[in-house]
């Protein structure tokens, strides 16, 4: 596969993953703005992988739609990372692995604004402000969860520690990656991860959160098609009425 | 080259789309929205109107380019080709002051006219460096005690605010 279809999957499956765990809570929030916020950062993030997929699409030429590309493909032609799989937990968990997926997001995207590839460069200015607002949402929760009640600070710092190892698959490149670094598209990882650990940082003082060791050992297989039992599961759910019923239409 | 001859011209155009409602907002026009990019018109029976996206996951999109479409087909243009542009994206310092006004008297609070300086955060996102907060003024009683009750509302463009005189609770189109 091409590397740049390679990579403009990757940057619409961990946009659809995410969607998806997130509009499982709908209905279910710990409060109603909180059921909002987070339903609305779904469509978001849905709006943004229609735009990646459609571009993957046409770049392909194998006439595969946005809708092709999302339903019609089995769990190891995914290439999310596996921090956007991990299952949505409690709401701590559910903001730490926002918050992380922000971060990382929102320099990405302000890089890829000036990729040398015009389309993408106009899909991320598209986005840049979308996520902007993700992030500052998701820092603002974690202050307040870390820094408010013994419970919600135990919880969140669990949180923390539990998918702390998942952070990392963000910065390691692979041949697809690096290519795209070449082609003057993608950020370079050790700039995308120094601004990373910086924010992080910054936001985990303030919520009195102890933030892991930055060189732990990290997990990675995501974005090659190697994944856990979770995503199964969300692609089960996801894509059951296109398995059961091929081309429906609303 | 002479231009082809046509009756049809812009300007009628843009009357025509004037009068198209956002589906979610029906007191404000696609255009006093500020999502009408361009209009071309090729001859009396076809155009091409270029239009934005508000947010890329904005649902009422799809029928925001049917009413379009609809609308000038309406008024016996046969062919409407639509353009979907992304850059620049969309923001609501585009919104008329016309749009604004009826915003106002709809009951939402229209966007402080100051869009997110993106450009001021290249140095990392440092939290107390970024811009302050808007100032939103109760469309009801124009009070300018207002507080922020959630980032976001019933469409992905609005936030909600409750204002600490009136004590009413308000949508805020936010500043995009």
């Amino acid at each position: 596969m091409d590397d740049k279809v390679n990579y403009l999957l990757r940057l619409g499956d961990n946009a659809l993953i995410l969607s998806q765990q997130l509009s499982q809570w709908c209905g279910k929030g710990p409060a109603l703005e909180e059921d909002m916020a987070l339903t609305n950062v779904s469509l978001d993030l849905l709006g943004q992988t229609r735009l990646w997929y459609e571009y993957a699409g046409e770049l392909e030429g194998a006439g595969r739609d946005e809708d092709k590309i999302a339903f019609h493909r089995d769990a190891h032609e995914f290439k999310n990372c596996l921090l956007l799989e991990q299952p949505n937990g409690n709401y701590a968990d559910t903001m730490t692995r926002q918050f992380f997926f922000d971060t990382w997001h929102y320099f990405l995207v302000r890089g890829l604004c000036g990729a040398a590839d015009q389309r993408i460069a106009d899909i991320a200015e598209k986005s840049l402000k979308e996520v902007t607002y993700h992030l500052r949402r998701s820092g603002d929760l974690i202050v307040r969860l870390g820094d408010g009640s013994a419970v919600s600070h135990a919880k969140t710092q669990a949180a923390v520690d539990d998918l702390w190892m998942y952070s990392g698959e963000v910065f390691a490149y692979d041949a697809v990656d690096q290519a795209m670094v070449d082609a003057g598209i993608a950020p370079p990882a050790d700039e995308l991860r120094a601004h990373w650990l910086e924010h992080v940082g910054e936001i985990f003082a303030e919520a009195t959160l102890a933030m892991p060791a930055p060189d732990a050992w990290m997990q990675k297989g995501g974005k090659q098609g190697v994944h856990s039992e979770h995503l199964g599961y969300i692609l089960a759910e996801m894509q059951f009425l296109q398995r059961a019923y091929p081309g429906a239409e609303w | 080259m002479d231009a082809p001859h046509s009756s049809v011209t812009p300007e009628q155009i843009w009357a025509w789309l004037g009068e198209v409602s956002d589906p979610e907002i029906p007191v404000i026009s696609v255009v006093d929205l500020g999502i009408v990019r361009a209009v071309e018109v090729l001859n009396d029976e076809e155009c091409v109107v270029t239009i934005t996206p508000t947010y890329s996951g904005c649902p009422a999109m799809q029928v925001i380019a049917d009413a379009v479409t609809g609308a000038l087909r309406g008024h016996g243009l046969k062919h409407v080709r639509l353009v979907n542009q992304l850059s620049p994206a969309w923001t609501t310092d585009w919104m008329s002051e016309a749009g604004r006004i009826k915003l106002k008297d709809y009951g939402i609070a229209p966007p402080a006219q100051q869009v997110v300086d993106i450009s001021g955060l290249t140095a990392g996102v440092k939290r107390h460096s970024l811009p302050p907060k808007p100032s939103v003024a109760c469309p009801r009683c124009g009070s300018p005690h207002t507080e922020l009750a959630s980032q976001f509302g019933s469409t992905p463009c609005k936030a909600l605010y409750k204002c600490l005189d009136c004590r009413e609770p308000f949508d805020y189109f936010k500043c995009h």
